[in-house]
């Protein structure tokens, strides 16, 4: 095949990726961009999109359940529903795949030119890309590492048979009797969650002392009291030791030394995800790395010149709306402009039930930098809109110094409070002290005036708490 | 200057050369030096840091530093300036992250009035000797900029991407909106008056650039400037005339003058002069195809006339003057120079020199190093006619003397022709009757 010379080359098309190289490719730089999968990498094919979908659908599902039992809004009854869940993961895999052709249309229109394949450096400047027709060498004055990142494999549980990785968990054809999961970090909740609604017996199995370990006890609390409600055993402090047993139980230590067994049909393995720094040709390459990451500036530029690394594979947090950022930087930077990554806020959401959302720093992580902070709460029990949803639990909590009020971090748990995430984000990136939030006329009645009486509280001023 | 060595306020840290200068660099504050950047004789990249200090006292206590450090790092922001300035104030802003006792320049901006900061200064001398104004008592900024060292400044993203395409760094501008947000009109003020503005001290440095197009005339000059320059060897030799004589013939000469001849100024005698010595050395009165490697040696003598006008620097022609007397010289040159001065200047009156006279005689100055006309191969520069002593073996006696500043290329002409060239109009004008003896011959 013929070989390509290009101004930007990016290896790998998720959301980091894929960002890049339309941005590149609206700038006018000759871009192309290499991958072996549909275009937009885990997220999109084996990640956010499809998980939301599955829980969506686990979440409707569930709902039609508790109505049937009379659980649901008083007069509200249905029949009892049935699931079909080959047909939900082929209404998943719809989404996907117009996802899938959304970014390819979008290569079209920036005029992106994406291989197919698999690339592998030969120096900083070439690759050589494996597809199925061949091998293509392309050569590029710029190229961006976008590899992204894989699942984390238990030596005592490897992949394969009844252990399965998130991946999998997503085509599922039915939900399986009986769930474990390793893990209970974001990814091991929300799904452990939905298969719960949709039916299986989950077991959570989290060795930290609490699951969601990266979050407070405060944000924790409601979502383990909705785990305990829908059935899901939830173990801490517990390690999963392998299979064992002719059923293959899986086989765990408890906190106190004894071993435990508990039967499962299907083990899900969540326990983390780690940078793909490995089988592209990083060997190579001479980049400096930041434990598994590949090391960069505040400009996602490598030790290597014209070398930029941007998303998973580049640092915590290993979130798709951080890549996508620096994807959009460095084509920027790529393009002649002057762009650094100074990002003050990039949200976490948790799609739990209920959900979680964190922005900038908790109290605690305030406290330990020696700021002296102003906290403001407000519990959803007290707002009419989430009555009216039938959804008390949760609250909105504003974290901000006391000595100028300016905002430094705003959590929330709650059912749909994943939307609030834009305002909170804005919030800080704007350098929002207290009194503007609290003299923001928000909406009545929204989850979202929770966030207003949250600020007001922190002034000492709260009006309906 | 080594680790450990105890540093004074205003002492010298080192002394760094750019390819322009060597700028001494005082010390901002007293101290320790901790750590150097390298030893002395080398290089070190621009903006990185030179040395750290630790420093006496608490944090935000070196208000009356605050001001010359800051005008070092604005010289670093000129991009012609020797902007290894920078080094110095950048250490010290790093070494202010990562080491406590170092206090960061930010915190400097806060609303401590100044003078109560020197005092907190404990063991730094009081009003510096060097002479710098002692810090004014400035009424404190109104603004709570509570920014502290590490501290990400505060503002929009749109503020801040404005800030990193006008090339600003924004912990240097200070916010005046709550929690010293930086608002766009801090920044808009930052940038039309610098952070001076803000700091209210009075002289401020004028960080403004500001890009002239070279186009038409200026171009022109600009580019056969280059040319000259780049592909001849100057030689440039200088000697001093005893002007006497020929002031002298030429009072007379114009005090007996006809009614129709022009009145005469010195430069026809020294063209009359150079018509002689280029019959001499025909080598001097020629164009030297560099490319081809021919010298073309001209019977004609053409003396261009460097003229200052309005729209810049012309060469008007006076053309052959081997075929002119001196009252024809002084009228083509009063003719010439009226109609480059007006603009009505014809081409061919301003092109075809063979040789050139440059003239910046009536402002003064002692030398010049002409640059040669491309393509000849000589010019003869007029530096000012002065009355000077001279001694005359018994005693000083004054003289009207004048330098002669001449260029020469030296592919083509050796050190010793163009001694004996410049020798020989000097004899001429020191005996002026020669000219006009020799004209005849």
């Amino acid at each position: 095949m013929n070989d390509i010379t290009c101004q930007f080359l990016v290896i790998g098309a998720g959301p980091g990726g894929y960002v890049a190289a339309i941005r590149a490719g609206q700038l006018g730089l000759d871009t192309v961009v290499v991958d072996d999968r549909k275009p937009g990498g885990t997220c999109l094919n084996i990640g956010c999109i499809p998980s939301k979908a599955l829980i969506h659908a686990a979440d409707e599902y569930f709902l039609m359940k508790e109505a049937a039992a009379g659980r649901a809004v008083p007069g509200v009854t249905g029949g009892a529903p049935s699931l079909d869940w080959a047909e939900v993961v082929g209404w998943k895999d719809g989404i996907v795949n117009r996802l899938n052709n959304g970014v390819t249309g979008l290569f079209k229109k920036s005029r992106v030119k994406l291989v197919e394949g698999r690339a592998r450096f030969l120096d900083g400047k070439t690759v050589i890309v494996t597809g199925e027709t061949g091998e293509q060498r392309i050569t590029a004055e710029t190229v961006v590492i976008a590899t992204g990142s894989e699942p984390v494999e238990l030596a005592a549980l490897p992949f394969g048979g009844k252990v399965i990785s998130s991946a999998e968990a997503l085509s599922l054809q039915t939900p399986p009797e009986r769930l474990a999961v390793v893990g209970g970090g974001y990814i091991g909740v929300e799904l452990g969650t939905a298969f719960a609604k949709a039916g299986s017996t989950v077991t959570i199995i989290e060795a930290a002392g609490e699951i969601l370990p990266v979050y407070d006890a405060d944000l924790v609390k409601p979502v383990r009291q909705r785990l305990a409600h829908l059935g899901v055993t939830v173990m801490t402090g517990v390690k999963a030791q392998g299979l064992a047993g002719e059923s293959s139980d899986l086989l765990v230590e408890t906190a106190a030394g004894e071993e435990r067994r508990i039967p499962c049909d299907t083990v899900l393995v969540t326990v983390g995800r780690r940078p793909v720094t490995e089988g592209w040709g990083r060997e190579e390459l001479v980049l400096d790395m930041d434990g598994p990451f590949i090391r960069t500036d505040e400009t996602r530029r490598t030790a290597m010149r014209g070398v930029y690394a941007i998303g998973d594979v580049a640092g915590e947090p290993m979130l798709a709306h951080k890549a996508m950022a620096e994807g959009e930087m460095v084509a920027e930077i790529a393009a002649g402009h002057r762009r650094v990554f100074d990002h003050r806020a990039i949200p976490a959401v948790c799609f739990t039930d209920p959900e979680i959302v964190s922005v900038g720093l908790s109290p605690a992580e305030a406290k330990a930098q020696g700021i002296d902070t102003s906290l403001g709460r407000f519990p959803f029990a007290a707002s009419g809109r989430a009555m009216s949803l039938g959804r008390e639990d949760g609250f909105v909590r504003v974290v901000a110094r006391a000595d100028n009020h300016l905002v430094l971090g705003i959590q929330a748990v709650g059912a749909g409070v994943s939307e609030l995430s834009a305002a909170f984000s804005l919030a800080l990136e704007m350098g929002a002290c207290l009194e503007d939030i609290a003299g923001t006329i928000h909406a009545h009645p929204t989850l979202g005036e929770s966030f207003q009486e949250a600020a007001l509280g922190a002034l000492g001023k709260a009006l309906h708490i | 200057m080594k680790v450990g060595d105890p540093v004074s306020e205003d002492m010298t840290l080192a002394a760094v050369m750019t390819d322009k200068a060597t700028v001494d660099i005082p010390s901002p504050v007293a101290g320790t030096v901790k750590w150097l950047a390298g030893e002395v004789g080398d290089t070190l990249a621009v903006g990185s840091p030179l040395v750290r200090l630790n420093v006496d006292g608490l944090g935000g206590t070196n208000e009356p530093e605050e001001n010359p450090e800051e005008m070092v790092e604005k010289t670093g922001d000129h991009p012609e300036s020797p902007s290894e300035n920078r080094a110095p104030g950048a250490g010290e802003r790093k070494a202010g992250g990562n080491d406590a006792s170092m206090p960061a320049e930010e915190e400097g901006r806060g609303p401590q009035p100044a003078g109560l900061s020197s005092l907190a200064n404990g063991p730094s001398p009081a009003p510096s000797p060097g002479g710098r104004p002692a810090p004014k008592p400035a009424t404190p900024p109104a603004r709570p900029a509570q920014r502290k060292p590490g501290d990400k400044p505060l503002a929009s993203p749109a503020v801040r991407r404005r800030a990193i395409d006008a090339g600003v760094d924004l912990r240097r501008v200070a916010g005046s909106g709550p929690a010293g947000r930086i608002t766009g009109d801090d920044l808009a003020v930052y940038l039309e008056g610098g952070a001076e503005a803000s700091t209210g001290r009075g002289r401020i440095a004028d960080t403004s650039v500001n890009d002239v197009r070279i186009a038409g005339l200026r171009r022109r000059i600009s580019e056969k400037m280059e040319t000259a320059s780049r592909r001849i060897a100057h030689i440039t030799y200088v000697d001093e005339i005893d002007m006497e004589a020929v002031e002298a013939l030429r009072t007379a000469m114009n005090q007996d003058r006809r009614e129709d001849r022009p009145k005469l100024t010195l430069l026809p005698f020294l063209m009359k002069a150079m018509v002689i010595a280029v019959r001499e050395q025909p080598v001097m009165n020629a164009h030297y195809d560099d490319e081809a490697r021919i010298l073309r040696q001209h019977g004609g003598v053409h003396i261009g006339i460097a003229a200052q006008t309005g729209a810049g620097l012309m060469v008007p022609v006076a053309r052959h003057c081997e075929a002119r007397d001196i009252w024809n010289c002084a009228a083509e040159i009063g003719r010439l120079s009226e109609a480059a001065r007006n603009g009505s200047a014809k081409r061919e009156e301003l092109s075809g020199s063979t040789i050139t006279i440059t003239s910046l005689g009536a402002l003064g100055g002692i030398a010049t190093t002409p640059i040669i006309n491309h393509p000849e191969v000589a010019i003869v520069g007029v530096n000012k006619m002065e009355v000077r002593p001279v001694w005359n073996a018994t005693q000083f006696i004054p003289r009207k003397r004048m330098n002669l500043s001449s260029s020469f290329d030296h592919r083509v002409i050796d050190g010793y022709d163009a001694a004996v060239f410049v020798q020989r109009i000097k004899a001429l004008l020191e005996n002026p009757a020669m000219i006009f003896v020799e004209e005849a011959a």
